[in-house]
């Protein structure tokens, strides 16, 4: 247990010092640029102004706002106690709603999309991974092929595809929003249900192309183990095959706990952007609606709680992989 | 060396990707030399005109004809101008006049026609209002007057004495050879929103996609190549700072600090080289990581310690005796970089952070583009689908070519 704890406090401390960079980078990277993102920003706003002073007057207004007559360390503890307040200013683009307002209201969409989409996806594909691994002759001709083509098809392309299938063509799902637009949300079946349509598209997009990538990490990785020496050996003891398999997949799963930890942060980049197709109302439209209406401080906020939710996806991922892998447990005693 | 090649040639999986990709390469070059021109020329004046031959309606009523008599081309004509309304109209009249139309379809017009034709007349008794009677009189004239007339007639106006005055006749047997007509353009993928040929745009896209994929794998594989190398060999404390950072940008998604940067930058300064740099940027995390992972395998192998022990310098230590070791990795993880580079110049345009626009069109911006025109909802598939193709035919063969070499060079995942 002590051990145990001693694993936790650093994965603790590792999760702080990235978030910790997170929020740097966040801060940083658009206030190094060459180009004063002020000026960039009050450029796109007094396109078509003719008067001068009212333009000069406008530049002054963010300057204030986004405090870069200050001085860069000065900017940055405001940032910091800002957004520990959860405190992003105002949207430009939606005024007067603030900006925590409007992520508050997209986040929950994103996560109930994209996390059961992730999981059901990498669960499929490492079912479908295995099996083609195990059976290998026939089944892996055909499904390796495909499972590579599918994990090719960009997200957003999958997403399109299914949409003009589904939405147009045979017309069984509606094509865009996460409810019907007549309606105001509220607590009732009908609600629930029109909810549940419009989940489908966009769900089964994502899950569809986190198979393939997944199916074929897991076969080879199940081939690897299937190679390996104590395969060979529980064979000679006259093991049963179907519990040999059950020892395979064990092992070769947790490699792709990792694999899912790593391409997390690819994967809900593609499914953002997917979210941009559906018009799904989670925070992958809110940045693409920040971007369009230049609206700074809504991309800033929207990038860094996206960054927070993969950080923590993270986290809770080595949590897990700690708690199923006696390996890890071991590498941590010592 | 040459047997490594062999080898890889006699990969399944390789050769199949790598036919698909010298395919797309080949077309990249040999298109526009048969079809040369800007790219973004706007040839269309309407917007998301169909794929398929378009030949001047003027040059071909002038255009030298040659009679044919094909047995159903009255009956196709006359279909293509009957409207469902007259359909159903017709159908009706054969419910009154209790005509036997079990099985005949709305859409088999020869078979309505045929039997209108057998048993219409106005003189019959049948049960029905003075209206109705005048209504399928005059829906009977007009299929008629579709069906007799044969000739049209071609007029211009004199610019002199501002008479009307008969260019050509028109038999209603005439046909024009299309390749007689003088102006014809064959858009194979239509037009897209600006009125622009797709294929056209498509394939200067995709060079330019490439390119982009290109020069953000090979900034990717340097730096990554670079950070692994000093960690892994050097070691100690270059190897924590160094690992510190490559684990740093790995949990932050790299597409987050490209939509940072990208929206950092203005319209002006994002060329499709810049663009291109920026992924680089963001992506050299996974090469760095296996780099590290080889180096640190090769660092206390026998020829290496040789080495160091005849005082050869790091660099030459480095570039004779570990490079060559880990080129494989490093190869594999550039073909993938360069595949996810173009995915991630996709994304990028599609959330409205791409390239500069209305310069080059890289397959991002294309996909852009029909969106926002909407062509999805409007069954304009050529403006997208062949984008959409495009991206993945190229990522597929990029990535069925490293599952070759992967392959190739690690034995145990062999099939």
């Amino acid at each position: 247990m002590k051990n145990y704890m001693k694993y936790f406090r650093k994965k603790i401390v590792w999760f702080l010092i990235t978030l910790v960079f997170a929020v740097i980078l966040n801060f940083l990277l658009p206030r190094l640029m060459p180009a004063d993102p002020v000026a960039a920003i009050t450029g796109k706003l007094t396109q078509g102004m003719t008067d001068a002073s009212a333009a000069q007057e406008v530049y002054k207004r963010y300057a204030e706002e986004f405090g870069t007559n200050k001085s860069m360390f000065e900017q940055f503890i405001l940032f910091v106690k800002k957004a520990v307040r959860g405190d992003f200013g105002l949207s430009f683009s939606q005024y007067p709603r603030s900006v925590s307002n409007i992520i508050g209201s997209a986040i929950g969409w994103t996560v109930a999309l994209q996390l059961p989409a992730i999981l059901v996806g990498w669960i499929l594909g490492n079912l479908l991974g295995a099996l083609a691994a195990y059976m290998r002759k026939g089944f892996d001709k055909i499904l390796l092929p495909i499972s590579l083509f599918c994990s090719n098809v960009p997200a957003f392309g999958m997403a399109v595809v299914l949409l003009v299938i589904f939405g147009i063509n045979l017309k069984i799902a509606p094509i865009a929003g996460g409810y019907d637009a007549s309606m105001i949300p509220n607590m009732s079946w009908k609600f629930f249900y029109s909810v549940f349509t419009h989940y489908q598209l966009p769900f089964w997009s994502i899950v569809l192309i986190s198979i393939g990538g997944q199916a074929v990490g897991m076969r080879s990785m199940s081939i690897y183990e299937l190679n390996a020496d104590y395969v060979k050996y529980s064979r000679f003891l006259g093991i049963k095959d179907r519990k040999i398999v059950m020892y395979v997949f064990r092992n070769a799963m947790l490699p792709q706990i990792t694999g899912l930890a790593m391409s997390i942060g690819t994967m809900i980049g593609g499914a953002l952007v997917a979210e941009i197709i559906f018009s799904y109302p989670g925070l992958g439209s809110t940045m693409y609606a920040a971007v369009t209406a230049a609206d700074y401080p809504l991309i800033s906020a929207t990038t860094l709680i996206i960054t927070i939710m993969v950080l923590l996806a993270n986290f809770l991922l080595d949590i897990i992989y700690a708690i199923i892998d006696p390996r890890v447990k071991a590498a941590q005693f010592d | 060396m040459k047997n490594t090649l062999r080898q890889i040639f006699h990969s399944p999986k390789f050769v199949g990707g790598f036919c698909i990709f010298v395919f797309i390469l080949a077309m990249m070059i040999i298109y526009p030399l048969i079809n040369p021109g800007d790219p973004l020329e706007r040839i269309g004046v309407e917007t998301f005109s169909k794929p398929g031959i378009y030949f001047s309606m003027y040059d071909a009523s002038t255009t030298k004809t040659s009679p044919f008599r094909l047995a159903d081309a009255d009956d196709k004509r006359v279909a293509s101008k009957l409207s469902m309304e007259d359909r159903v109209a017709m159908v009706e009249w054969f419910g009154l006049a209790e005509v036997d139309v079990e099985g005949v379809s709305m859409d088999d017009t020869e078979t309505l026609l045929k039997l209108w034709d057998e048993n219409y007349s106005a003189d019959k008794k049948i049960k029905m209002t003075q209206a109705k009677k005048k209504y399928f009189k005059r829906l009977n004239n007009s299929i008629q007057s579709l069906k007799a007339a044969d000739k049209m007639e071609v007029v211009s106006k004199n610019p002199e004495s501002g008479e009307n005055e008969t260019v050509t006749t028109i038999d209603k047997n005439a046909y024009v050879n299309v390749s007689d007509v003088t102006n014809t353009k064959i858009l194979p993928l239509g037009t897209d929103n600006f009125g622009r040929d797709v294929l056209k745009e498509l394939v200067s896209a995709t060079r330019t996609s490439i390119g982009i994929g290109l020069i953000a794998g090979i900034v990717a594989t340097l730096i990554g190549l670079t950070v692994g190398l000093l960690a892994g060999y050097v070691g100690g404390l270059v190897d924590d700072l160094l690992s510190l950072v490559t684990n740093l940008f790995t949990v932050i998604p790299s597409f987050i600090l490209l939509i940072l940067i990208s929206y950092s930058l203005s319209q002006d300064q994002r060329g499709p080289s810049t663009v291109a740099v920026v992924i680089g940027l963001t992506s050299w995390t996974w090469t760095a990581r296996s780099v590290r992972s080889q180096v640190i395998s090769l660092r206390n192998r026998d020829h290496v310690n040789l080495s160091k022990l005849s005082g050869h310098s790091l660099v030459r230590i480095i570039l004779t005796d570990i490079l060559p070791y880990i080129a494989s990795y490093v190869v594999m993880a550039f073909i993938l970089q360069v595949s996810s580079g173009i995915l991630a110049e996709s994304q990028l345009s599609l959330l409205g952070l791409g390239p500069k626009t209305t310069v080059t069109p890289t397959l991002g911006l294309m996909m852009n583009w029909a969106m926002l025109y909407s062509a999805h909802l409007n069954g304009s598939w050529w403006a997208y689908f062949p984008v959409i193709l495009t991206i993945t035919l190229i990522s597929f063969s990029l990535n069925l070519m490293n599952t070759g070499l992967d392959q190739v060079f690690n034995p145990e995942l062999r099939d």
